[in-house]
């Protein structure tokens, strides 16, 4: 089954960390995307640009309307994902426990609806 | 006749298979087609089926067999039903695959214990899973099960509805989890159990039918982890916890129905045969030196009855029992009941003391047991008119006529 890892963090958490801390957060997830790899389980991940760069877009009155910033103005936002494969839910809860943002923020596992039903 | 008699014979047969196999029937279709509320379909028509079947032809000679083929096949068709494609190809042939292969067999694999993990993970809803438990274990009933945990039939409907969906659609396995995980996952399953079990304790008298099945079902339950698990420390502990409390049964009411406290039970009462199993249970529980609450709570019941049956003052052993226990897990419920083994040594002065910490819990306002012990402690203190009104708000909270009655004649009985 897929599985697509969310990242929920704090915005701005990560400009006030030292030089050498945001170093250590991006070795812990480059080793964490390589764990991932090499078992095989990873279909795809990207980290995600803050919020102050989202536009949102939807069509009221068959026009479209298009507003600065994201959808939700919440304190945690979505700063990354992961899209992987696994058996079950425990083997995705697992690789969730296993990645850096359950430390600094919060994972949300959520499967992908793959079959026609 | 004939086709009454054979009717009468094949419902019979039915009946003896639903009661005694349906937790291990649907536990193996669920997990085999990882999808609970289809094997609960195709259960409940493989059923049907049988009743309309076997008066004509005859009771199969493997009923159990003959139930799980037909709800095989009807499993496989709905699912081709519903899906298309070459993955869904691929997935049937796999489920189909692993049912026929049991079907060849003609023997039945039990995993019951693999539905009892998947209904209480950590990914379901608490409330939800000792609900889901009795339905899809144990075969009860939505509105039964609505009735015993005080909510509407079609809430509870709902509520198992989409715990059965989020068990499939959030692909939670049907596995035992693996041994580092285990400890965590096993207290959720334990934790279902007996929040089943006091379901049916609330009805000690054993009048409402369908709660008095849910401690006789949670028992059961009980019995079969300690059996599966039998290295779990915690399992036993529970199993030796509910069996302490199920011996007291017959002696929790005097002959014309009234609430009987432990300290005026009579002990010959108890059932001692449950009660030297419930103790043999914890003491093969104690050599794993892994100590846990059901084990805790089950040495203070067999405090209790030690206490009870040779008069030996141990109330500052069940104390310290509850320490450990309070430190382990804070709970105001604890507390509560350290602070009546508090009274019997250090009177009821510093047990008031005790209790006062539990007045701002706002979960205590609505909780019988705390009033009625506030009440019994301030009346020993002389406080008669506070002790009154605390009895006042205890009989308001209680369910139960017996209970109720007990607390104003505790009531009646204070000077004025």
């Amino acid at each position: 089954m897929q599985y697509l890892l969310m990242i929920y963090a704090e915005q701005g958490a990560w400009e006030k960390l030292t030089p050498a801390a945001q170093q250590q957060g991006m070795a812990a997830y480059n080793a964490f995307t390589e764990a991932l790899r090499k078992s095989g389980a990873l279909a795809g991940s990207n980290r995600l640009r803050p919020t102050s760069t989202a536009t949102t877009v939807r069509i009221a009155d068959g026009k479209s309307q298009v507003l600065d910033g994201p959808y939700a103005d919440t304190k945690e936002q979505l700063a990354g994902y992961y899209l992987i494969d696994v058996a079950d839910l425990d083997a995705a809860l697992a690789w969730a426990a296993r990645c850096p943002g359950a430390s600094h923020g919060i994972v949300e596992v959520r499967p992908v609806w793959s079959m026609p039903e | 006749m004939l086709g009454e008699d054979s009717d009468r014979q094949a419902r019979g047969t039915a009946d003896v298979v639903a009661r005694r196999s349906y937790g291990k029937l649907l536990a193996f279709l669920a997990a085999s087609s990882r999808d609970v509320t289809a094997a609960e379909d195709a259960l409940a028509e493989a059923f049907a089926a049988a009743l309309t079947q076997w008066p004509q032809r005859g009771c199969p000679s493997n009923p159990e067999a003959w139930l799980v083929t037909v709800a095989r096949r009807k499993i496989i068709d709905a699912a081709r039903r519903r899906r298309r494609g070459e993955q869904a190809t691929v997935e049937l042939a796999s489920i189909a695959e692993q049912l026929a292969s049991v079907a060849a067999a003609g023997e039945i694999p039990d995993r019951r214990l693999a539905l009892l993990f998947a209904a209480a993970h950590p990914a379901v809803e608490p409330g939800i899973r000792a609900p889901l438990l009795l339905q899809t274990v144990l075969g009860f009933d939505a509105r039964m099960i609505a009735s015993a945990f005080l909510t509407s039939p079609d809430a509870m409907a709902k509520r198992l509805v989409r715990a059965k969906s989020k068990i499939k659609q959030a692909g939670i396995a049907f596995a035992v989890p693996d041994r580092d995980e285990l400890p965590g996952r096993l207290d959720a399953v334990l934790a279902a159990i007996y929040a089943a079990f006091t379901e049916g304790w609330t009805d000690p008298a054993g009048i409402d039918v369908a709660r008095r099945d849910f401690t006789q079902e949670a028992l059961f339950l009980a019995q079969l982890v300690a059996e599966l698990m039998p290295n779990e420390p915690e399992a036993l502990g529970l199993l030796s916890l509910m069996l302490h409390a199920e011996a007291r049964r017959p002696a929790r009411r005097s002959a014309a129905g009234e609430f009987v406290p432990l300290s005026e039970q009579d002990t010959k009462a108890w059932d001692a045969n449950m009660i030297n199993v419930a103790e043999a249970l914890l003491q093969r529980a104690s050599t794993r030196r892994a100590f846990g609450r059901y084990q805790l709570e089950a040495a203070v019941q067999s405090a209790h009855v030690h206490r009870c049956r040779t008069g030996e003052n141990n109330w500052a052993h069940v104390i310290s029992l509850y320490d450990a226990l309070l430190a382990i897990c804070t709970s105001p419920v604890l507390r509560l009941n350290r602070s009546v083994a508090v009274a019997e040594t250090l009177g009821p002065v510093a047990a008031l003391a005790e209790i006062e910490m539990l007045a701002a819990d706002r979960r205590m306002a609505e909780y019988q047991p705390y009033w009625a012990a506030r009440a019994e402690l301030l009346g020993k203190t002389g406080a008669y008119r506070e002790a009154r009104q605390c009895y006042d708000m205890a009989i308001g909270l209680e369910h139960d006529g017996a209970v109720r009655r007990f607390l104003q004649r505790r009531q009646a009985a204070l000077p004025s």
